[in-house]
């Protein structure tokens, strides 16, 4: 495929979705048709010019119908992560739309473009990221905080969630005295107390033991039982197979698109782990 | 073994010296215990159930004609089904190897295809295994055996990787596939 072929592609499809996205506000769960909350079109990243310039990403078109769990897969330097940024407004794209909840976001201005990741986008790094000087409690608030919410109401919720994720005893700790699956639970409840449209994680689990990552995956899991959309990267399968679809990235390009049907359907469910086993004598 | 022996004949009858070292280089160390005996016995087989002929070499590249094997048109539909075959979760990695070697040798199929149905099949048995192992604590004896399925299912997933790489490079125009 070509990158000029990709190019054109993106342009078109760009042309066609000129009308269809924009209608309807930004909120969700009003009984609106459950279209994708967050959309990719023509998607491209270039890192430099002329003979040395890298496309990180080059030419994504993607749907994350609302309440989906995605996992972005790949191998180091597909781009994963850039694709990430550009979808949450970290970084601008050279080329393609990004559509949040309805409403296009790549060119919005700085400002503009810093409220609506603060409201509208959650988001889980590998390295946590949390303010070493602040408690577990007060980092979970500081979004609230920064997004006008009562500093009453940022409290309760920041109770309310780090509860959620296991950890009501910990609020007053320093991130130095909690554990990495402590840590990245402490990022999580962060990453919810505005309610975002989307949260999204790059490789949340990849500085945590099995059993931390299994805790995480479980918190994924009821966020996701909530309605909760999530769009996280990792290299992991494990992660990935949690997740209700896979897609994943070559050379900054999708190269596949795999849906995994994992409803929790215990009847048909088990089908495939029966036959792990065999009881022949 | 039956299987692989006659996928090996679809590109060209052989003898079954020449079939033992082209199992031996696809195999590496693992196929030092095979002997030439084997093979015969397994031609053997393969002819009495009407899957492959004895016929002479047409120009031998040196030396005397030598009988060499073909296959017959029932043991083509047989190597189409075999490769058209879903392994199964449980199928071991030199079986899934030798199948790819003969999918390349052969052409009957695309490696790269049964790579990527592989890994899909491969990656549902995980996403089942991964909700089931939510569903358990870790510290449970379910929970410890789902642990152990999925980290093999994982390491499956991972070797695929390389399976992709490596027949990717090989087959022409196989870099790039997209989804379309």
């Amino acid at each position: 495929m070509t990158r000029d072929g990709q190019r054109a592609r993106g342009r078109s499809r760009r042309r066609d979705t000129d009308d269809s996205p924009g209608a309807g506000s930004a909120g969700r769960g009003h009984g609106e048709a459950a279209g994708p909350v967050l959309r990719a079109v023509g998607l491209a990243r270039v890192y430099g010019e002329d003979e040395s310039a890298v496309w990180a990403v080059d030419g994504v078109d993607l749907d994350v119908p609302t309440g989906q769990t995605l996992a972005v897969t790949g191998p180091s330097g597909c781009g994963k992560s850039t694709l990430l940024q550009l979808l949450g407004g970290l970084d601008r794209p050279t080329e393609g739309e990004v559509w949040l909840g309805g409403r296009r976001v790549d060119d919005l201005g700085e400002r503009a473009l810093a409220r609506l990741r603060r409201r509208a986008v959650g988001f889980v790094f590998q390295a946590y990221h949390l303010m070493d000087e602040l408690t577990a409690a007060e980092n979970v608030e500081l979004p609230a905080l920064l997004a006008g919410v009562s500093p009453r109401t940022a409290r309760r919720r920041a109770a309310e969630l780090l509860g959620h994720v296991g950890l009501a005893d910990r609020a007053r700790h320093l991130p130095s005295e909690l554990s990495g699956g402590q840590r990245q639970r402490v990022a999580i409840a962060r990453a919810l107390v505005n309610k975002p449209l989307v949260v999204l994680a790059d490789e949340p689990t990849g500085n945590l033991d099995s059993a931390a990552t299994h805790d995480i995956l479980r918190l994924f899991d009821e966020l996701r039982a909530a309605g909760q959309t999530l769009v996280m990267v990792t290299h992991d399968e494990r992660v990935a197979a949690t997740a209700d679809r896979i897609v994943s990235l070559r050379d900054g390009a999708l190269a596949d698109d795999t849906p995994l049907n994992t409803s929790l359907d215990t009847e048909s469910g088990s089908t495939r782990l029966g036959t792990l086993l065999s009881w022949e004598d | 073994m039956q299987d692989v022996v006659l996928a090996l004949l679809v590109k060209e009858p052989s003898h079954g010296y020449d079939l033992r070292r082209r199992l031996v280089a696809a195999l590496g160390p693992l196929g030092e215990t095979l002997n030439a005996g084997q093979i015969y016995v397994t031609l053997t087989r393969l002819e009495k159930a009407g899957l492959a002929v004895q016929e002479r070499e047409d120009e031998p590249v040196r030396g005397p004609r030598r009988k060499v094997y073909a296959l017959t048109a029932a043991g083509q539909e047989r190597v189409a089904a075999w490769m058209a075959e879903d392994p199964g979760p449980r199928a071991d990695v030199a079986e899934f190897h030798l199948k790819l070697v003969a999918a390349g040798e052969s052409g009957l199929a695309d490696p790269l295809a049964l790579v990527d149905a592989r890994r899909r099949e491969l990656m549902r048995s995980l996403a089942e295994a991964q909700r089931a192992a939510l569903a358990h604590d870790t510290g449970s004896e379910a929970g410890l055996l789902l642990e152990g399925i999925a980290l093999r299912l994982q390491a499956d997933l991972r070797w695929l990787e390389a399976c992709e790489r490596t027949w990717s490079a090989r087959t022409p125009g196989g870099k790039g596939k997209g989804i379309e």
